[in-house]
């Protein structure tokens, strides 16, 4: 297989493939979740349940003081590098062409110096959340291979990203590029079967707290 | 013009000046990113090389890339240097045909039996050595028969170099670069569709200079001038940088030269000297017309997934992909759900509830 073999097949089928896994194992994740159900409160409302679980979707976004005390790196670096994800997969301007490619929809990209500089950010702060968990006697023992493996799937794409976006010169530019869509591909592929599908389910959890909390009529 | 005469002579000859020979001299090394103080030895090598023979072969071809480095240079020093080669055999451009331009090549291949050098350009089909003949000598037996008294191997443009167009799918003439029938020589690629005429007259300097190929790169190619990517030479990059893209080729974006990316630019996989060297006398080159790098210097450049798909782009319908797996993925979560449920009202139902009395008659079993 020549390298533009390769890099056409990460863009075609192995895309294909991925997404079909990808979206397959998530509508399955959520729907499982959804088909749970609730037993049907029958106490009184005392408030809006709609309104407390969307009320809580956003408030949880803000870390409340007793854990930010508690546990600062955690909340700092995890924090940063989230929005680090953030900026580099939605806001880099060839990254938002493959967006509205697949879903016609498009929004104006920030410049690639800070989309570059985020990148390596987001990188130091997953390698020092890296260092924290093994270094940290109670995290590391509650830390199992697939706490490894999400995190190794998670930084993947940004080093590979990194290097093709310089092309740094350890294989020609094409085979760069395709070992970057290719770990972006891994990570779709172990997405809906690992913790990642958090990011879907924490939406679902905090709605549901919420909604708890909203029929009580209290804060939640 | 004598064949004893030497490069210095000939260009002396020709009414080229000493200072205007020193100027390509001094460019020359500049583009190989020599030292200046090899400009006097590259001079002095020059001055004294005797006219080296070469043979030019044109196989699975479309003259592109002889146009490119006959005609644009033909007046100046370049050219002049690239006349003042002994091209003893180039089928185009000689007046001979038939038996006695073969008669030509095979003189030039005795007479300087190991010391020539063989451009070839134009693919090699292996499918049926009928598909190409010259003078009814295969393509591949000539190449091979040629290649075994060369001292070393240009494959110009990307037919020679990679394959090129006849090699684009399904290739049908089963064409193969030169370097994939040779192996036993000193091949150097200088490709593109066609390559800059400049990169050509400049290999043959540094052989003519230090009697040695080039530093090559991975492909095969001279690092002097596919050294960097087009992307990162590009005067339109800080464009790319700002995230400024022309969406169509008429926008506004286009037309206030923003970076062609988005229009399927593939300059950041495409390595020549296209953006420092450009093409007609340094006139310009295809991004500051306006047009998209195609990436024409790479291997399979014709069967990348499209010239006007942006790199990032997906080349098959990923859409369509998505939305069957979000039918497919709901359907198999409800009936998943389905069984789940099914399976808890089953144990609700064969559920057993525990009495005291059960207890009791456990405890006084032990």
């Amino acid at each position: 297989m020549t390298e533009t073999e390769l890099l056409l097949w990460v863009r075609g089928p192995a895309l294909q493939i991925a997404t079909v896994i990808f979206v397959l194992g998530i509508v399955v994740r959520i729907a499982g979740i959804l088909m749970l159900g609730r037993k049907k409160n029958l106490a009184e409302a005392r408030g809006s349940a709609v309104a407390g679980g969307l009320r809580t979707i956003l408030s949880r976004s803000i870390p409340d003081p007793g854990t930010l005390q508690r546990s600062t790196f955690n909340v700092v670096a995890g924090y940063i590098f989230h929005i680090g994800l953030f900026i580099t997969i939605l806001l880099f301007a060839p990254h938002i062409l493959l967006i509205e490619d697949v879903f016609g929809v498009s929004w104006p990209a920030l410049p690639t110096p800070i989309v570059d500089a985020t990148t390596v950010v987001t990188i130091i702060a997953l390698l020092a959340v890296l260092i924290h968990r093994l270094r940290h006697p109670v995290m590391r023992f509650l830390s199992g291979f697939q706490d490894y493996l999400v995190w190794l799937v998670t930084i993947l794409p940004l080093v590979t990203g990194y290097l093709a976006f310089h092309r740094v010169g350890i294989a020609p530019p094409p085979t760069l590029l395709a070992i970057h869509i290719l770990s972006v591909e891994l990570l779709m592929v172990v997405f809906p079967f690992t913790k990642l599908m958090h990011t879907f389910s924490l939406f679902m959890a905090r709605y549901y707290n919420g909604a708890i909390s909203g029929y009580k009529g209290v804060k939640s | 013009m004598s064949k004893d005469e030497t490069l210095g002579e000939a260009l002396r000859r020709q009414g080229i000046t000493r200072r205007g020979f020193l100027k390509f001299c001094a460019a020359t090394a500049s583009m190989m990113a020599l030292p200046p103080s090899m400009v006097p030895a590259i001079a002095a090598a020059l001055e004294k090389a005797m006219r080296p023979s070469v043979i030019w072969l044109s196989f699975q071809e479309c003259t592109g890339c002889t146009e490119s480095l006959t005609r644009s240079h033909s007046p100046t020093v370049e050219g002049l240097i690239f006349d003042t080669i002994s091209l003893d055999y180039h089928h185009t451009l000689q007046a001979a045909s038939g038996s006695a331009a073969e008669a030509a090549r095979e003189a030039a291949m005795e007479e300087n039996y190991g010391k020539y050098i063989l451009v070839v350009d134009g693919s090699i089909p292996t499918a049926n050595p009928g598909y190409s003949t010259i003078a009814g000598i295969s393509n591949k037996s000539m190449l091979l028969d040629t290649a075994k008294g060369a001292a070393a191997i240009v494959a110009v443009g990307t037919c020679a170099a990679y394959g090129g167009i006849p090699k684009a799918k399904p290739n049908p003439t089963g064409a193969v670069a030169v370097s994939d029938l040779i192996k036993d020589k000193p091949i150097i690629n200088v490709s593109g569709c066609p390559p800059i005429p400049v990169v050509i007259t400049g290999v043959l300097a540094h052989f003519l200079t230090f009697g040695t190929i080039p530093e090559l790169d991975a492909l095969g190619r001279p690092k002097a001038y596919y050294g960097q990517s087009i992307h990162d030479r590009c005067y339109r990059r800080p464009f790319y940088d700002k995230g400024l893209f022309a969406n169509t080729f008429d926008d506004e974006g286009a037309k206030k030269g923003w970076c062609l990316y988005k229009l399927g630019c593939k300059g950041p996989t495409t390595y020549n000297a296209c953006a420092t060297t450009k093409w007609n006398e340094g006139t310009s080159f295809p991004i500051e017309a306006g047009h998209p790098c195609l990436g024409c210097s790479e291997p399979d450049f014709w069967d990348g997934g499209g010239f006007y798909k942006a790199l990032s782009m997906p080349t098959e319908d990923i859409t369509r992909a998505a939305v069957y797996a979000v039918g497919a993925g709901a359907a198999a979560g409800v009936a998943l759900g389905a069984m789940n449920r099914a399976k808890k009202a089953r144990a609700v139902k064969t559920h057993e509830k525990v009495t005291i009395n059960d207890l009791e008659k456990g405890a006084d079993d032990d």
